[in-house]
């Protein structure tokens, strides 16, 4: 059983040459096989924590640490943390015009797996998973994440979940923007690659990031996390998805303060 | 002053048969015109003043660099000594060098004459004229390949050679340049009433090299170029791109892809010349830099004259800033004389590597060294691939990886 294992962790970023503190003493620990959930208000810090767990330059990390299968993940680059087995599914997609996406798969493929995979059997994987998460084959072709709506974005960090296999999978608000057959269609991805881990005896740990709970109806959490004000301030299961739907942020509202 | 400015006069002149009577005659300017990108075209020396610093044509290049070759280096650089040239071509294409009466006859097909001195200087001293002929309603499929090797950076070569395609054909060519030289050159292309035509010149030549070059492109009617210009090796090379229609229907696609390391001055200017109506034209060009002192020009000049109704033209310049100490000038020009026109459009960007793209691959396992040249390669795809020869696409992204392996991207 591996573990994702954050402890104290305080992050700052660059604003007008000031640091700013966003986390504030994160503590979690995520182990294979669950799925954790993490909700908060809108700028509460949590896509903060997902950039600052895949290595994203423009945070700081001032005191804590992270530590995947008790390796320390902060002292490894973007890259590193990824072969690590972290899978970061961004919020907001980058585009890199000119890479096409069956040339970046397959890089990023190479990378993770330590060697290119035969390209035969590459072809057809990767063309299943399109198929899986309805993506028309034609987006092989095109330019990562070029021109791509908010909804095929999302699509393609999943089909990159599902090609990439890794042991604990960050997504960050992968809901957002999507309509109801999007968001049922994204989250087949994300079970369908939780049911195929299991099998493979390297069951994937998620945490799942997001600000709603129509998406929970989709991906069961195992633990739901309230974050605010840049640290978790109340854990629990299942039932305090369905409070915060029911009441909203409102009772959280400063919790963070008092850290 | 004698020297002429380019008049429509001229440019309605029957291919191939321009006479030079007008030669340092009078100076006429277009009645209509009022253009600031029109410059003397001339075929006398005398009438292109010496090049200065203040001069707006050469305001970013390092003159001191040029070894003279825009002033009074004397140009005795001679095919077998100082250069020599390869020309690969199937037999329906006629390819040879011609001197004398048969030189002056070829010389000057494209109807456009030297815009400055340089280009004057090798048009009046050039001893022998290359020319590749291709035929009217021929077809050729494998690429016409030009090498020009540079044997000595010693003795300035002048040089001029001619691509002519008669009408309703098609032909893929390819210029290469490579060694050691001091080369001053015009470069005339014309292309034929329907046809369809790709021409590259590929600049790969050793650090020492300083080529001056003057591009003439003839749009015949209805017909398609694609006009190509890869530029990496060299102290210096600054090419200066014309281009005119011959009747509508006209469509001229410039291509253009550099890369400078530290030290280099790489240069492109472009005049689009919109005399015609219903003509189209596009420019992409792209260029990446690094190393201290790296310098590129990219300036595109794009005239849509009065009578060129129905007009459509954008042109496109992004530079690519890998490190810090380089500089990329970007400067497109529009000038419009008539409101009839179907578009016109550009876009000039430079920017430093995009730490989040460089961010996005890195968190997908891939190492910072390959994702940037996935990135660079990237940046250069999108123009590269538009040259559409599989050939010239394959050899050009050849360079493109020689150049990220050299720099150790």
């Amino acid at each position: 059983m591996a573990t994702l294992e954050i402890r104290d962790l305080h992050v700052s970023v660059l604003t007008d040459d000031v640091p700013k503190e966003i986390l504030r003493g994160v503590d979690l620990t995520i182990s294979s096989g669950e799925t954790h959930a993490i909700m908060g208000p809108n700028g509460s810090g949590k896509s903060t924590l997902a950039y600052s767990l895949a290595g994203h330059p423009k945070y700081r990390i001032t005191s804590g640490s992270v530590h995947l299968d008790g390796v320390d993940l902060l002292g490894l680059t973007a890259d590193q943390r990824a072969r690590a087995g972290l899978f970061l599914a961004m919020q907001y997609p980058v585009e890199v015009p000119g890479v096409s996406m069956s040339n970046f798969l397959r890089s990023a493929a190479t990378a993770i797996r330590g060697e290119a995979p035969p390209i035969r059997k590459w072809v057809k994987e990767v063309k299943t998973a399109m198929s899986d998460l309805g993506i028309d084959s034609e987006f092989a072709d095109r330019s990562v994440n070029e021109g791509f709506s908010g909804g095929e974005k999302k699509r393609h960090e999943i089909l990159q979940l599902g090609l990439l296999r890794p042991k604990f999978a960050v997504l960050d608000e992968t809901d957002s923007g999507l309509d109801v057959d999007a968001l049922r269609i994204v989250s087949q991805g994300v079970n369908r690659y939780k049911t195929t881990s299991d099998a493979s005896g390297q069951p994937v740990g998620v945490m799942l990031i997001t600000h709603y709970t129509r998406i929970l109806r989709y991906i069961n959490p195992d633990f739901v996390h309230v974050f605010a004000a840049g640290r978790v301030v109340e854990s629990g299961g299942p039932e305090l998805a369905n409070e915060l739907e029911a009441n909203g942020y409102e009772r959280f509202a400063g919790a963070g303060a008092s850290a | 002053m004698g020297g002429t400015i380019q008049t429509t006069e001229e440019v309605s002149a029957p291919l191939g048969l321009t006479e030079h009577s007008h030669v340092g005659g009078r100076t006429v300017r277009s009645a209509a015109t009022t253009s600031h990108v029109l410059r003397i075209a001339s075929t006398q020396i005398a009438d292109h003043l010496v090049p200065i610093s203040k001069d707006e044509a050469w305001r970013f290049t390092p003159l001191r660099r040029l070894r003279g070759l825009h002033d009074e280096t004397p140009l005795t650089g001679r095919a077998g000594d100082d250069f020599e040239v390869e020309i690969d071509a199937p037999e329906l294409v006629s390819a040879v060098s011609l001197a004398g009466a048969a030189a002056d006859w070829v010389r000057g097909s494209s109807g456009d004459h030297p815009v400055d001195r340089p280009a004057a200087r090798a048009w009046q001293q050039t001893p022998d004229l290359f020319l590749v002929d291709v035929p009217a309603n021929t077809e050729i499929e494998e690429t016409i390949t030009v090498t020009f090797r540079g044997l000595s950076a010693a003795n300035a070569i002048p040089a001029h050679l001619v691509v002519r395609i008669g009408h309703h054909s098609k032909a893929h060519v390819m210029v290469t340049y490579e060694g050691s030289a001091t080369l001053t050159e015009n470069v005339e292309i014309v292309v034929g009433d329907g046809s369809s035509v790709t021409f590259a010149a590929s600049h790969e030549w050793n650090a020492d090299t300083v080529h001056l070059t003057h591009h003439r492109l003839r749009i015949g009617r209805d017909a398609h170029l694609k006009h190509a210009v890869l530029t990496f090796g060299g102290d210096l090379v600054r090419v200066v791109t014309t281009a005119s229609y011959d009747g509508p229907g006209g469509d001229a696609e410039l291509l253009g892809l550099y890369f400078a390391d530290a030290g280099q001055h790489l240069e492109h200017r472009l005049l689009l010349d919109h005399q015609a109506p219903q003509c189209k034209s596009r420019a992409y060009y792209k260029g990446a830099l690094q190393g201290r002192a790296a310098h590129t020009v990219w300036v595109g000049d794009v005239l849509i004259r009065p009578e060129a109704s129905g007009t459509d033209t954008y042109e496109m310049n992004r530079n690519l800033l890998l490190t810090d100490g380089c500089r990329a000038d970007s400067i497109p020009n529009l000038e419009i004389e008539t409101g009839d026109i179907v578009g016109a459009g550009h876009a000039s960007a430079t920017g430093r590597f995009d730490d989040d793209q460089l961010f996005y691959l890195q968190s997908r396992g891939i190492p910072e060294d390959v994702a940037r040249r996935l990135v660079v390669r990237g940046f250069f795809g999108e123009v590269l691939n538009r040259i559409g020869i599989p050939a010239i696409v394959e050899h050009a992204s050849g360079i493109v990886e020689r150049e990220l392996a050299v720099s150790g991207i």
